[in-house]
């Protein structure tokens, strides 16, 4: 029973991991650049969110979609700012431009918010369920992380496989000049990517906070070097694969802390990441490309 | 024939390597004059010997990042590495070296030895991956050996040496003294770093790196960057060179670490995270990749840069990070540089009109 | 195929050995060579031998598996089938390193050059192996390295005098013009000291009196260092002047092997080129 329990809760993490994941691959897969701002978008629609409901006295559905609106925006923005300029440069000026465009953020956050963390509400409400005579309990949180990732993957997954956006963003993750040649706007497509990948950001930063609820400028840092290990796992450019490698993660992160160490429980996650790369030097569902002599 | 020698003679990369030593020796002349003149303040003092620690581990990477053309984000784990390796060495020799120069040295060396040595052990496996997925591998490398200084507990007594890797397992006895204590990292360090060895250490690294770069290694390091299939067509061994200069630089940056290290009264292993990576890498980037001079000069301003804006407060971090995009953008992007060099040969084309003019009047 | 290559391809392959080198081992001796890619054969069946000091061609239709020989030789890609002995060590499991090691050099067919670098560093890296001094030595900068760097250049530049490339040694390799390149690249591999060299479309993107240059220097390559050399060409013009054995390739199968007079009026090649006549006409 105990086992369940931490699958079930490995799950619920994992399945943050998976929509952060996602952001960080839609973007690598269109853009091929590490996006290292994107955990810090997180903590942006964390705060946002936060926000409204604490501020404004709103309730948690209205916070999320004003986080997801602010973010999309900010994603937009940075991309158009930032990395557009520097499209077709070299990949380690973009990575640069990325670390930047974090500190930036997590600098902003400091300025408005300040570095005292702030104590997150969560935006479940309705009490856990006891099963199996209180040997088993799935919170709230849980459930609801596990419901929305599960929807925002089917989403995505319609998205990408039968809209005629999605089709372009697949064209051009593919290969993007002739993609270009066909008469998609790459700009554009990749604005689109942003935009989605900064609103699913939005959407894991209410969730990650709804289950750890400490709140700060950096709040954001780590979860998203763990999401962006959870898409290589998966293969990044892998929108399935993020998904997988999430669940994995979270998985493998929450066994390892209970049955292992929890002291060596990073060690172990970024052990299990450079096994898997030397198994699978693409990742789990990554395509290997050969370069033609 | 005589006129191709006189063109190797007066071989450009002679002249730059001569002309960073140069400027390394001069600005050392004139801090130390400063120095002693009493003129620096003690903020500025305090920050001498990190400088010099950050212009190494930038020289080193850049042998990785810009010569090998391997990205890689761990560097900090290998500064952690020494810098650890370094304190217990020199805490373990305190009474069996009295000189302390000469205990230093052989702690940067043991440092520097231990880098080199997780750095092969690292690179067998991270070495057969290529780009992005170096990087990546190289990143969770970092968080390993982060997360494993922050768990070992190191002591030493009348008995000698206890190691463990978990609280409390260091059972120490009246009058011993923990080195290393877990996630506090290590206190009440002996402060061996002056900013002379950190002189001493820079020249080292430069030997080291522009020796390698204008040798038949560097050649050879290059030619895997710029084309790895006709690199291995005329018989280079591309894993075994990648595999030199990451160890190398693995080594040059366990001896930077131990100069840090041995400069703090206290050190934590968190210090040695991504982010200390990430701030050598921009210092790589912004001197201009395979420019060891830039790097130089990049690891200075952008150390003091910060350090300097601090009476600035909150602002300081932000304005540090529009100044990194900034300089990212004017450097790199096409539009922007096409903007910036119509506004330059526009200058220029009005400065010379009017000499022209001034010309004329005379 | 005609009467006398069909004999050919029986007869056992030493005899196919040029009449400068009868007698001698042959440099290349290539085996039922044959590469799948998933379920697709690429090559199959592939045989031949190349003299110490012959100069042979590979022709055939575009996407015939030239290019793909070339790589099964020189160990980017390895064989599914057959066998590669190069001066009669069987190069199975080696690397690219290893197998030039042994003496395969080659050019691409789109040129690989170190671009960053000057044309006289891209001739030197050619030359790694041949430049004896140890890492340590260079490190510590020890007379051996001042020694073994000055033979280098000196070599490096008889080279490049010897390619018509000596005054632009001191230029970055990606600045020069395309012919150039494709000279550089060859230079490049005649520095690794090997004892065959594959050149990849040497003449493409070459006007004709630049190729008729290259005819001249690959023909006095053969006559100076006295190796083999083993080339893909699109130029029939070149091909048939210069080579002293051709085979023809299609569909990754050997359709032909002879003399350039041989080949020119074999029937299979001309169906391979042109199509068959029935196609044609109708």
């Amino acid at each position: 029973m105990q086992i369940l329990q931490y699958l079930i809760n490995g799950i619920s993490i994992g399945a943050v991991y998976a929509i952060i994941a996602l952001g960080y691959t839609m973007v690598y897969g269109i853009a091929k650049m590490l996006n290292f701002a994107h955990g810090d978008v997180i903590m942006v629609g964390a705060y946002i969110s936060f926000c409204v409901t604490n501020y404004l006295g709103l309730p948690a559905i209205v916070s999320i979609l004003a986080a997801m609106i602010v973010c999309t925006v900010l994603g937009i923005i940075i991309e158009a700012l930032a990395y557009k300029p520097l499209r077709g440069t070299s990949s380690l000026a973009v990575l640069i431009t990325a670390i930047g465009v974090s500190y930036f953020l997590q600098n902003a956050a400091q300025l408005i918010w300040g570095s005292a963390p702030k104590n997150f509400t969560s935006i479940v409400t309705f009490k856990p369920f006891s099963l199996a005579g209180g040997e088993l309990v799935i919170t709230g949180e849980v459930i609801i992380t596990i419901v929305i990732s599960v929807l925002i993957m089917v989403g995505l997954t319609l998205f990408t496989g039968k809209t005629r956006m999605g089709k372009a963003m697949r064209a051009v993750s593919e290969d993007r000049d002739a993609a270009q040649l066909m008469g998609i706007n790459v700009n554009q497509t990749i604005s689109m990517t942003f935009a989605i990948g900064s609103a699913l950001a939005a959407v894991a930063g209410v969730l990650l906070c709804s289950t750890v609820p400490t709140l700060m400028p950096t709040t954001g840092s780590m979860p998203g070097i763990r999401a962006f290990t959870a898409a290589v796992i998966g293969g990044i450019g892998s929108i399935p694969g993020a998904m997988l490698g999430g669940i994995l993660l979270g998985v493998i992160e929450t066994f390892s802390k209970k049955y292992i160490s929890t002291e060596f429980s990073d060690a172990i996650v970024f052990a299990v990441l450079i096994l898997i790369l030397l198994v699978k030097p693409a990742g789990l569902l990554g395509k290997q490309v050969q370069e033609k002599v | 024939m005589k006129k191709i020698w006189n063109k190797l003679w007066n071989n450009k990369n002679t002249r730059t390597n001569l002309i960073t030593y140069l400027v390394v020796i001069v600005a050392y002349a004139i801090m130390q004059t400063l120095y002693s003149m009493g003129i620096l303040s003690s903020a500025m003092k305090g920050y001498m010997v990190p400088v010099c620690a950050y212009i190494s581990l930038a020289v080193s990477l850049n042998l990785l990042v810009g010569i090998c053309g391997e990205l890689s984000l761990g560097h900090a784990g290998f500064m952690g590495i020494g810098a650890f390796t370094g304190i217990v060495v020199a805490a373990l020799l305190e009474t069996s070296i009295p000189n302390e120069i000469l205990r230093l040295t052989v702690a940067m060396f043991a440092g520097g030895t231990m880098a080199g040595v997780f750095g092969f052990f690292i690179g067998i496996p991270a070495l057969r991956l290529r780009g992005d997925y170096l990087a990546i591998v190289t990143l969770a490398f970092g968080e390993i050996l982060k997360n494993i200084f922050g768990n070992l507990y190191i002591g030493l007594d009348a008995e000698g040496f206890h190691m463990a890797a978990s609280a409390g397992k260091v059972q120490l006895l009246e009058g011993g003294k923990m080195i290393l204590d877990g996630p506090v990292g290590a206190t009440g360090i002996n402060r061996l770093s002056t900013f002379p060895m950190g002189f001493v250490l820079i020249l080292f690294t430069l030997f080291v790196v522009l020796n390698l770069i204008n040798s038949k290694e560097g050649r050879a390091i290059k030619a895997v960057r710029d084309n790895r299939i006709a690199a291995e067509s005329v018989g280079i061994n591309v894993t075994a060179f990648r595999m030199k200069a990451f160890v190398v630089s693995a080594f040059l940056a366990g001896m930077a670490g131990v100069l840090f290290g041995l400069n703090m009264s206290s050190v934590a292993a968190s210090k040695f995270n991504f982010n200390t990576s990430i701030n050598i890498l921009v210092f790589v980037v912004l001197g201009g990749m395979g420019n060891i001079l830039g790097s130089i000069i990049s690891a200075t301003v952008l150390y003091i840069l910060p350090e300097a804006m601090r009476g600035l407060d909150d602002l300081r971090m932000i304005l540090y990070a529009v100044v990194l995009i900034i300089v990212m953008l004017c450097t790199w992007s096409p539009s922007v540089k096409n903007v910036m060099q119509r506004i330059s040969a526009a200058i220029r084309d009005k400065v010379s009109r009017n000499k022209k003019e001034a010309g004329t009047n005379e | 195929m005609n009467e006398y290559s069909r004999k050919m391809l029986k007869v056992p392959t030493y005899n196919l050995l040029r009449e400068q080198d009868m007698g001698k081992l042959p440099v290349l001796d290539v085996r039922n060579l044959g590469i799948d890619f998933g379920g697709l054969t690429a090559v199959d069946g592939f045989n031949m031998t190349i003299g110490p000091t012959e100069i042979s061609g590979l022709i055939g239709p575009n996407g015939a598996g030239k290019t793909t020989i070339f790589n099964l030789l020189t160990s980017v890609y390895q064989p599914t089938r057959g066998s590669i002995l190069l001066n009669g060590i069987d190069t199975k499991g080696m690397n690219t390193a290893k197998v030039n090691k042994l003496g395969i050099a080659r050019t691409f067919q789109n040129i690989r050059l170190f671009n960053d670098m000057t044309a006289l560093d891209n001739v030197k890296v050619g030359m790694h192996n041949e430049i004896r001094c140890s890492f340590l030595s260079s490190l510590l900068r020890l007379p051996s390295y001042y020694k073994s760097e000055k033979k280098a250049n000196e070599k490096a530049m008889e080279l490049l005098d010897f390619m018509g490339l000596a005054d632009i040694a001191d230029q970055k390799a990606g600045s020069l013009p395309y012919g150039v390149q494709r000279r550089l690249e060859i230079c490049r591999a005649l520095a690794s000291n090997p004892a065959i060299i594959l050149l990849d479309e040497p003449a493409a993107g070459m006007n004709p009196s630049e190729t008729a240059e290259l005819m001249h220097q690959i023909r006095r390559i053969r006559d100076t260092f006295h190796i083999a050399i083993f080339l893909i060409e699109h130029d029939m013009n070149l091909v048939m002047n210069v080579c002293e054995g051709i085979v023809v390739v299609n569909y990754g199968k050997i359709i032909a092997k002879g003399t350039p007079e041989e080949i020119k009026n074999d029937p299979a090649v001309i169906e391979a080129y042109l199509g068959r006549k029935n196609e044609v006409d109708a």
